[in-house]
């Protein structure tokens, strides 16, 4: 871990970052404790190689999308800053959050949280997830264990089962739609992040 | 129908007059006949026939040869019978849960047997009941354990079972040492070590009892799996705690150490288990890889290992319970894997038979054994018993929950609570405990009060815990209605979550599980399963059971044709058979079983859809049939011997690459199969066949030439 004292003078915007995202001082702290451990040659920005680091990350079917959902299209490096308020999206929802018009929607809420994970699959951000889109992730997660013909169908079987206004691809409603079952702050929540 | 219930058992009742006139005392086995037949003189005793020497007999009777079998047919055959006359007698099992009813038959059977012969019937013994009655039910029901739902509440329950064990055991111990101080004078031998052994036997929750309750009661997963899992759990710390008191009983004095190495022995004792049942569950899915010449002994090796594994630990004097659980879940995946579907079966019915039986065994016994010739009876002794059990329950429950829910996502929330301390039900596993105490002069006593509790808690809460439930309105099992992509989706967003853990540095749930996957996946899964059987992932699955489901969907109705609708929704059924192999991740083609079902197995209607074709479903919601039967060599439609002849195996081999006009058959009877595809299809109906061959050109997004196929892909080998 880093030799520097660790206490948030350090950090750049601490208690902006604190009320931004909703993470405790201390979660702060060891989330920049974590940023200078993948942050080898000490520059204060992270490069997608950085996350080569953690190795099971590479042998994640989506791990490059993974990686790729941190940085913003066109940024070639990721600043604390931003590596939080990407972090903060998998915070466990506040139970007991005021509804506060003015407050914008905060990272961590079901929406937000449905909104990255399209954005796995939407890489080319036009608000859709194709039918190749879709594909490729398939491929990734399913591997080497179907034919393409076989990938063929399972997507063509997704497409069909969300698609409700028939233009052959899964928009973000249809996509939250078809996880409406699903618990989604749960799911999507890292429990100590709380 | 109740008539032909009462009927049914006063038949079986009759059956044992004979059986009691004969029966020597239970203790005694009958001594086997070894002399030898001399010359026409048959030398048995309960022969009714003068004894002429020199004369052939004609008609004779014979029982002592045969009592012991004899007599244990009679009983499984009563239990039976009870059973079958349970169900059939109309608006009985709606009030009564048939526990309750098998042990009213024990009640009249013991009288029965005591009216005859004016001494005590036969009893349950202690090791009769360990060795050969529990495990059948133990096994079924860790091999039907939901196993994710289980891990993923692995933390609760292992709280509730360690914890709440040990909170019920000394609570009831010390406060009855209380009763006992206060009621000097008729109960002042019993020490506070007895009291201690007493709770610690008494505040065992028995999966036997819990389990022929709950069934009957649709209540969430999650709940169901939290009182099992504990009742199956607490064994270890029940078993040590008992064994504990039953040694300090033994010692001349009890000094801290001896409580220290008490508490080293709950963890020897459970993590023993656990690691014998592990190692034999990998032995058992190792030899399974190789059953494949070999089928029908397949189960056997399913059977023959878990016993294994549990009188094993019970010979290590580990718990044998949680060595029988885990290598029943160890062992599952890679057995269905690997046996052939009828071999699935087969194991499945047989657990299933067997625990019944059991179950249905132990709760007559259990009726029987109240017939008892001594019992001691202490009101205030009894009484406050009861009320102990429940009031230690009761707080424990609300004070474990209260620590619990706050590291918890899903809440327990007072429902459940109030059902989980309310059906924690006292069972045989008490009863057997009971009767292994060294004697001493209030042991009567302890046996009279464990059979009322056992009764009570059987009958009483057993009985009134639906009423409650209904009334309390506990949440009831959603029926989620998964689909492909919400599949699809939940493992990307678990592949999601894996990924941040690894980002962020934390070894979290994901992080296990992903994991334990990969080391299933590179290493165990190669090893264990026959090479063409390595399972694809459940999307795939999800895939070829609506495939399935469609197929048999269109076999009983005719099918409409409607090229408008592309987006059909799926049918209700197609869905629910879905949702149930989604919760389980296993290469479970032909399963409907629901999500945990104690006594029923449902019918395996899927097994004759290898006869009939198997139909494609093409995006354009064309619809052209594939006819599996053209595969098998002999050529005959329809007519074969029950031998699945399909090949077996799945994915890459075996598709179909339909670029060209003529697809090209995986099998080696390739030929006799295109040969058979077109019009001249014997068993296609009409309305099919001018679509056999989609448009290689139709341009849905420039993939359309894949569609074509094959999912037939059973697990039938050719023999």
């Amino acid at each position: 871990m880093g030799s520097n004292s660790s206490s948030m003078n350090n950090i750049p915007n601490a208690e902006q970052l604190v009320q931004e995202t909703g993470f405790s001082a201390a979660h702060i702290l060891r989330l920049y404790e974590r940023f200078q451990f993948l942050d080898k040659d000490d520059t204060g920005q992270l490069r997608p190689e950085d996350f080569g680091a953690v190795r099971e990350l590479a042998m994640n079917p989506i791990g490059d999308r993974i990686i790729s959902a941190f940085f913003s299209p066109g940024q070639e490096t990721l600043d604390f800053a931003s590596f939080v308020r990407v972090l903060a999206h998998f915070r466990p929802a506040d139970s007991n959050r005021t509804r506060d018009g003015a407050q914008p929607e905060p990272a961590n809420s079901s929406m937000r949280k449905l909104k990255f994970a399209f954005q796995l699959y939407d890489q080319d951000r036009d608000g859709k997830i194709s039918r190749a889109e879709l594909l490729q992730v398939l491929r990734a997660m399913l591997g080497m264990q179907v034919t393409e013909e076989q990938l063929q169908s399972i997507a063509e079987r997704a497409i069909q089962e969300a698609d409700f206004d028939q233009d052959d691809a899964i928009s973000f409603d249809e996509f939250r739609k078809s996880l409406e079952k699903v618990n989604i702050d749960h799911k999507m929540s890292i429990r100590f992040l709380s | 129908m109740a008539a032909l219930w009462t009927l049914s058992v006063l038949l079986s009742a009759c059956l044992l007059w004979p059986v009691c006139l004969a029966l020597t005392p239970p203790a005694e086995l009958p001594q086997p006949h070894n002399l030898p037949p001399l010359l026409g003189f048959n030398s048995s005793d309960g022969s009714p026939s003068v004894d002429l020497p020199m004369a052939l007999r004609v008609f004779s009777v014979d029982y002592h040869h045969v009592q012991a079998p004899f007599e244990i047919v009679l009983w499984i055959m009563l239990a039976s019978l009870a059973k079958l006359g349970f169900h059939w007698s109309g608006r009985v099992p709606a009030v009564f849960p048939e526990s309750c009813l098998l042990i009213m038959v024990g009640l009249l059977v013991g009288g029965v047997i005591y009216g005859v012969r004016h001494s005590a019937p036969p009893t349950l013994s202690a090791d009769a009941f360990f060795l050969f009655l529990l495990p059948p039910i133990v096994l079924d029901a860790g091999y039907f354990l939901p196993g994710k739902l289980f891990f993923e509440n692995l933390g609760t329950i292992l709280w509730y079972a360690v914890l709440g064990t040990l909170w019920n055991v000394l609570g009831i111990g010390l406060s009855l040492y209380g009763v006992c101080l206060l009621a000097q004078s008729s109960l002042g031998d019993v020490s506070l070590l007895h009291c201690l052994l007493f709770g610690s036997l008494i505040a065992a929750v028995d999966p036997v009892a819990v389990l022929s309750v709950f069934q009957e009661m649709h209540v969430n997963e999650q709940l169901h799996i939290l009182v099992f899992g504990e009742s199956l759990l607490n064994d270890a710390v029940t078993v040590v705690l008992y064994k504990l008191f039953e040694s300090f009983l033994r010692l001349p004095s009890v000094s801290g150490l001896d409580v220290l190495l008490g508490g080293c022995r709950v963890v020897v004792v459970g993590l023993g288990g656990l690691f014998v049942g592990l190692f034999f569950g990998l032995l058992a899915a190792l030899t399974s890889r190789f059953t494949s010449r070999a089928q029908v002994i397949a189960p056997l090796f399913v059977f023959l290992y878990s016993y294994l594994s549990y009188l094993t630990s019970e010979m290590l004097h580990l718990s044998g319970i949680m060595a029988i659980v885990t290598c029943a879940v160890t062992m599952k995946q890679y057995v269905e894997a690997n046996v052939s579907e009828r071999s699935n079966t087969s194991i499945q019915y047989f657990l299933k038979m067997w625990s019944s039986v059991s179950e249905t065994l132990i709760f007559i016994f259990l009726g029987v054994s109240t017939i008892q010739d001594v019992h001691m009876w202490s009101w205030p002794f009894v009484c406050s018993t009861l009320l102990l059990c429940l009031a230690w329950r009761a707080t424990g429950v609300l004070l474990l929950t209260a620590v619990v829910n706050k590291l918890r996502r899903n809440t327990v929330t007072f429902r459940d609570q109030f059902i989980i301390a309310y059906g924690g039900l006292r069972g045989a596993i008490c009863f057997s405990l009971v009767f292994l105490i060294d004697d001493f002069p209030k042991k009567r006593l302890f046996i009279t009060t464990t059979i009322v509790v056992i009764l009570f808690t059987v009958f009483v809460q057993g009985m009134t815990i639906k009423p409650l439930v209904e009334l309390l309105d506990v949440k009831r099992k959603k029926r989620a209605l998964p689909t492909v992509s919400e599949e699809i989706h939940s493992r990307l967003i678990d592949h999601l979550l894996a990924g941040i853990e690894d980002v962020v540095g934390y070894w979290g749930q994901h992080y296990w599980k992903d994991r334990f996957e990969q080391f299933n996946r590179k290493y165990l899964r190669r090893f264990l399963i026959r090479e063409d059987h390595q399972a694809p992932s459940s999307i795939l699955r999800v895939y070829q059971e609506l495939e399935r489901r469609e197929q048999r969907r269109d076999e009983e109705a005719p099918p409409i044709e409607d090229p408008r609708s592309h987006s059909r929704p799926l049918l209700p059924e197609e869905m629910d058979s879905i949702r149930r192999i989604l919760s389980r991740n296993l290469q479970n083609f032909n399963k409907k079983t629901p999500a945990y079902s104690r006594h029923t197995l449902h019918q395996d209607t899927t097994m004759d859809k290898t006869r009939k074709p198997l139909y494609r479903h093409h995006s354009l919601g064309e619809r052209y049939k594939y006819n599996t039967i053209t595969h098998w060599p002999q050529g005959e439609d329809g007519e074969f011997n029950g031998s699945h002849r399909v090949r077996a195996g799945l994915c890459r081999s075996h598709t179909v690459c339909a670029v060209g006009p003529r697809p090209v058959l995986q099998d080696s009877s390739a030929p006799a199969a295109s040969a058979q595809r077109g019009p001249a299809d014997p068993k296609s109906a009409a309305t099919k066949e001018d679509q056999v061959f989609p448009q290689n050109q139709a341009p849905v997004g420039g993939e359309a030439p894949k569609k074509q196929l094959s999912f037939v892909l059973e697990n039938e080998k050719q023999p």
